[in-house]
């Protein structure tokens, strides 16, 4: 029993002598913070690290978290970094006004005289006929002018 | 959500082809794909398959609108109609008078890109107006 004790109030002082003696939260925060890419987060609780943000892709989220556990005084690093989608999905949908839509469909059409365009609320209606390689280059130069849709009619011939 | 799995092997691509400024997303029906290619090659490959998920493009559920990049440092530009000579015009539209023409293959000097589907060019005559860029074909 009493060495049982003895051992334990050891292990406690041994704590004690350790925790105090590796670096603070803060002082690991700033540390690794420093280390890390502008986008990684860094928190620290009781040598803890856990990383957040959101970085490029898996390399990178793999290389932040071995800077984290590099550090000194670091026990544990939880990585919550997520990965960027490949896409923007937030970026407005800008559609064209009809006036400025109207003329340069207008413009884009000239070159295709069997085909008929009408413009209506952004919407560009196709009909007539067209060849198969003509289609192709009619439909690339609509779908710059900004269209909220393109309704293809043609006969493709 | 539906329209971004039916394009799925578009959007693949287009990231896999390094399309800049990309951007996916979903509105009242119609996909909208934007960005920009860093060759006409790139661009052609995704109406490619573009095509092959939509054939002939006919069910208007999608707005492709892929640009290929020109290079600042780009002063030349050849014409790549069919066959027939391109207009040169007093500005930027059909509906402008026609003051010059460049042959089909020249090679004519770039003034200003500044509008995307108008640009200001200049023919080797020294005639100065703006043609449908669609017909133009940056010069390295």
């Amino acid at each position: 029993m009493k060495t049982t004790k003895l051992l334990m109030s050891a292990g406690v002082i041994a704590t004690l002598f350790f925790a105090a003696c590796s670096p603070k939260d803060g002082d690991i925060q700033t540390a690794v913070k420093a280390k890390e890419a502008s986008e990684v987060s860094v928190a620290v609780t009781k040598g803890e690290v856990t990383l957040t943000g959101e970085v490029a892709d898996e390399a990178e989220k793999a290389k932040a978290e071995t800077i984290a556990k590099a550090e000194k005084g670091v026990k544990s690093v939880v990585n919550n970094l997520t990965i960027k989608p490949a896409f923007n999905t937030t970026a407005p949908v800008v559609i064209a006004d009809d006036a400025a839509l109207t003329k340069n469909v207008a413009d884009a059409a000239k070159d295709f005289p069997t085909v008929q365009t009408t413009v209506k609320d952004g919407v560009v209606t196709l009909k007539g006929e067209i060849s198969k390689s003509s289609l192709v280059k009619l439909m690339q130069q609509l779908s710059v002018l900004k269209p909220k849709k393109i309704d293809n009619q043609l006969t493709v011939k | 959500m539906a329209l971004q799995d039916k394009y799925k092997a578009l959007t693949d691509a287009a990231t896999a082809a390094g399309i800049s400024d990309l951007a996916v997303r979903e509105q009242d029906g119609v996909l909208y794909i934007d960005g920009t290619a860093a060759d006409g090659a790139t661009k052609d490959q995704l109406w490619d398959i573009y095509n092959q998920i939509d054939p002939n493009f006919a069910s208007g559920d999608l707005v492709l609108n892929v640009n290929v990049a020109v290079d600042a440092a780009v002063t030349h530009a050849k014409v790549i109609t069919e066959s027939s000579n391109l207009n040169i015009r007093k500005g930027p539209g059909t509906d402008q008078p026609i003051v010059g023409k460049a042959a089909h293959g020249e090679v004519i000097t770039l003034v200003n890109r500044s509008n995307d589907l108008w640009w200001l060019v200049r023919t080797n005559d020294g005639e100065e107006g703006y043609c449908y860029a669609q017909y133009l074909e940056p010069q390295a």
